[in-house]
């Protein structure tokens, strides 16, 4: 098993060692926390800070095909518009990730050899979760054998919600050691988790757990990202920080899908952790739709009009 | 690599407002200029720039006012409430439609950052008057009797923090009950009382109901000594509020004084850590700190002490002083060269008496009135900057052990306006709530404002209730037997 971090080893002891520290945990309040999060979607980024913000998000994205109708062929389209967004403009920024299912990974790698653009892969038994971990630990070895450099896995929201944190955390280790070298993005559903109490028990079970990432949602489920939940994420990973000098990255995903939400996500970053997080190595956005609307924005800033969708790539 | 996201500057259009180089007083639905030809200048506090000139009023002038007022006062005391109320509607009605050229005169005139003009003061002028224009036929059901009467001409001044939300506070309620008003703005803040003027002919309000008269103290103290006054509604400093006091004493004019404060925020361990934080910045730097119900004292647990201020720190760090028209600001100018002076002078009295004086590191514009964001932590009862009001970005940081002592400290001072209490515990915020003495109290958020809540103080933030069904008995009199004085 990987090492974990000698602070939490007592915390991790028993199931009620671990209640009682996740329980301990500061409340959320509800009100407040969606007043601050409001309040920074208010910011007015313009011009150089927008176009900093539009290269910088496109940069974020995990550009993300998840449906049960994907085929090589779309994987390869996918991938392509990953390497060159805007092949009208050659200095936009090639995403960071392409996100497919275990069975696709390998057509993602091999279109993306040697690119820079990694490939992510879901895993243990997405979306739902609903499997025997041997099961969801033979999805991710598929993923890692295929060459997938990130590994998005979903944790068990029946054994949250049922108490049995001990179960979930045991699990996301597992999978974090079958993962080996690839990062492990860990999904919370925090759709399903419902409260934002749960939300911050959950970040802190994984991040003592291993996670390299915590992860909002699925994007299958009604309720995904929004920016109380990444707020709240985003502090639970300062604050993880701070107690022990360990970095882990947030990616909110799904629901994302316009230039100005990413920016209200980037300014909950600048504001909420600061530069350190800028960087598609410890944010990204779980998106699809979101990049064209990027382009388009950044097609303005540069040409000064709007161009359309039959000026960007439809993959 | 990690980099740094700065903001590009993203000011709002003065264009949007077209400030006259000079105003006269609005007396009897007219601009006519002071008896005695006086005027004085008002300046943008984050520039120095002078912005217009207004007339000084005299006593001549405040009586031509009141004499107005009392003109009007019969007929439009004896419409039907339905009909004073589709004026007051029609008046906030056409506030939303000039919400943006308000905010951004607001902005100017006063000093704080136009997200506040833009997102706070504006929608809750706008509801202040709908919410009275749904009173006005419903006077009957206000808890005074089947048919209370107005009581007259209310003589009402106003400061200079909430300019124009201070005179829907007051207008509102008094057109609604069928009161007419002579209104006294602040001296450094004249200009959107000036252009509510002009949003009363906008909606048709008969000539008289509404006066406004701009000058200083002098004006203020002639308005509160008229004969012919019937009500004196005061927001201002406690000094001003006691010479009211004391002024209309003997005399059959009533009074609602809204004074000074010295507000305890109270964080306990069993707090939600982060919104706590967002809670006591919203409460001592929201209009920096100018704020009568201001979250000036925080009262933090001694075992969590640490680390909120830990926290705290990093957030004001955060913080974006400087251009009030830049839409990403979110600390203005003080209002004048004279707060300043009071805030400095304070500032500097904790450091004398040995408090321990933190901000963070950030650029003041070289012309204007400004002060840095400010805390001082090891500060106890007995220091100056724990019992005065400061009326600034400056927050006082004190600790205690029990709920029993951050009750008792929280209500150790002269004041008692306002508190806030930080807890998860819901046992605990209904406990600690009753046993405070202070108009508002607050749990989990703090300096939210609502028309339907009503505000007002003990001990020397004053009496009376503003907003509210209680802000109504402030002008009227009980129809009931009782009530005949």
């Amino acid at each position: 098993m990987p090492t974990i971090t000698p602070a939490f080893a007592d915390v991790t002891a028993s199931d009620s060692a671990l209640r009682r520290f996740l329980h301990g945990l500061p409340g959320v309040d509800a009100v407040g926390l969606e007043a601050r999060a409001g309040s920074l979607g208010t910011r007015s980024i313009k011009t150089t800070a927008k176009a900093y913000a539009i290269d910088l998000a496109i940069s974020m994205i995990d550009l993300t095909t998840l449906e049960g109708a994907d085929t090589p062929g779309k994987v390869r389209a996918l991938a392509a518009k990953a390497l060159r967004p805007d092949p009208t403009d050659r200095t936009t920024p090639a995403t960071a990730a392409v996100c497919v299912y275990s069975d696709m990974a390998e057509t993602a790698v091999a279109a993306l050899a040697g690119s820079g653009v990694k490939v992510a892969s879901v895993a243990t038994a997405f979306p739902a979760g609903r499997a025997s971990l041997a099961v969801k630990l033979a999805d991710t070895r598929d993923a890692v054998a295929a060459g997938a450099d990130e590994i998005d896995m979903v944790i068990d929201r029946g054994a949250f919600l049922a108490g049995h944190y001990l179960k979930v955390y045991e699990e996301i280790r597992a999978v974090k050691e079958a993962a080996g070298a690839a990062r492990l993005k860990v999904i919370f559903e925090t759709g399903e988790l419902s409260t934002y109490d749960n939300i911050r028990r959950a970040s802190w079970l994984g991040m003592i757990a291993g996670a390299d990432f915590i992860k909002t949602s699925t994007g299958k489920v009604g309720v995904n990202a929004t920016p109380a939940n990444t707020l709240l994420m985003l502090e639970a990973v300062r604050d993880f920080r701070a107690q022990t000098g360990v970095q882990v990255g947030v990616k909110p995903a799904g629901g994302i899908r316009t230039s100005k939400d990413a920016v209200k996500f980037l300014v909950l970053v600048n504001e909420t952790v600061g530069a350190d997080w800028l960087d598609s190595h410890w944010f990204r956005f779980g998106a699809s739709s979101l990049l064209n609307d990027l382009l388009m924005q950044r097609q303005k800033l540069s040409t000064g009009r709007y161009s359309g969708p039959d000026y960007v790539t439809v993959d | 690599m990690a980099s740094v996201f700065e903001y590009a500057p993203a000011p709002e259009s003065r264009a949007v407002v077209d400030i006259a180089p000079s105003y006269g007083l609005f007396i009897d639905g007219e601009f006519t200029e002071a008896a005695g030809g006086k005027v004085f200048k008002t300046v943008s506090p984050s520039t120095e720039e002078v912005l217009a000139e207004v007339a000084q009023a005299s006593a001549e002038d405040i009586d031509r006012a009141v004499k107005a007022a009392r003109k009007a006062f019969g007929k439009w005391s004896a419409l039907p409430g339905t009909e004073r109320a589709k004026y007051l509607f029609r008046i906030a009605r056409i506030i939303q439609e000039r919400s943006r050229e308000l905010a951004v005169l607001e902005t100017l005139d006063n000093g704080k950052p136009i997200r506040e003009t833009r997102d706070t003061d504006l929608p809750l002028v706008a509801a202040h008057f709908f919410y009275y224009a749904g009173w006005a036929d419903k006077l009957g059901h206000a808890g005074l009797g089947a048919d209370p009467r107005p009581l007259g001409v209310a003589g009402q001044i106003i400061p200079w923090n909430f300019p124009l939300l201070m005179l829907a506070w007051k207008i509102a309620p008094a057109l609604a009950t069928g009161n007419t008003v002579v209104l006294k703005p602040a001296e450094t803040t004249p200009l959107s009382a000036l252009f509510f003027a002009d949003i009363c002919r906008q909606a048709g309000l008969p000539k008289g109901v509404v006066n406004i008269v701009t000058g200083d103290g002098g004006t203020g103290a002639a308005l509160v000594s008229h004969p012919d006054i019937d009500k004196i509604a005061f927001t201002g400093s406690t000094a001003v509020g006691k010479a009211i006091a004391r002024e209309i004493a003997g005399t059959d004019k009533r009074a609602t004084l809204e004074l000074g404060g010295k507000g305890a925020n109270i964080v306990f361990d069993d707090a939600p850590v982060d919104q706590a934080v967002e809670g006591i910045v919203t409460g001592i730097f929201f209009n920096q700190g100018q704020v009568c119900c201001a979250g000036s004292r925080l009262l933090v647990q001694e075992s969590v002490h640490d680390e909120v201020l830990e926290s705290l720190k990093r957030r004001l760090s955060t913080l974006r002083v400087g251009d009030p028209l830049d839409k990403n600001t979110d600390l203005g100018a003080i209002n004048s060269a004279e707060q300043l002076a009071r805030i400095t002078a304070l500032a500097e009295t904790g450091e004398a008496e040995g408090a321990e004086r933190w901000s963070p590191a950030c650029d003041l514009p070289s012309s204007g009135y400004w002060f840095a964001p400010t805390l001082f932590t090891n500060v106890t009862q007995a220091h100056t900057i724990a019992r005065d009001e400061i009326f600034g970005p400056v927050l006082s940081v004190l600790t205690f052990r029990t709920p029993e002592e951050a009750v008792a400290k929280a209500n150790n001072t002269q004041y008692g306006l306002s508190a806030g209490i930080w807890t998860e515990k819901g046992s605990r915020i209904l406990a600690v709530a009753a046993r405070l003495r202070a108009g508002v109290v607050w749990a989990n958020t703090f300096n939210k404002f609502d028309p339907t809540s009503p505000f007002g103080g003990y001990k020397e933030s004053g009496y009376g209730r503003e907003g509210g069904r209680h802000g109504l008995e402030a002008y009227l009199a009980p129809s009931s037997p009782e009530g005949e004085r």
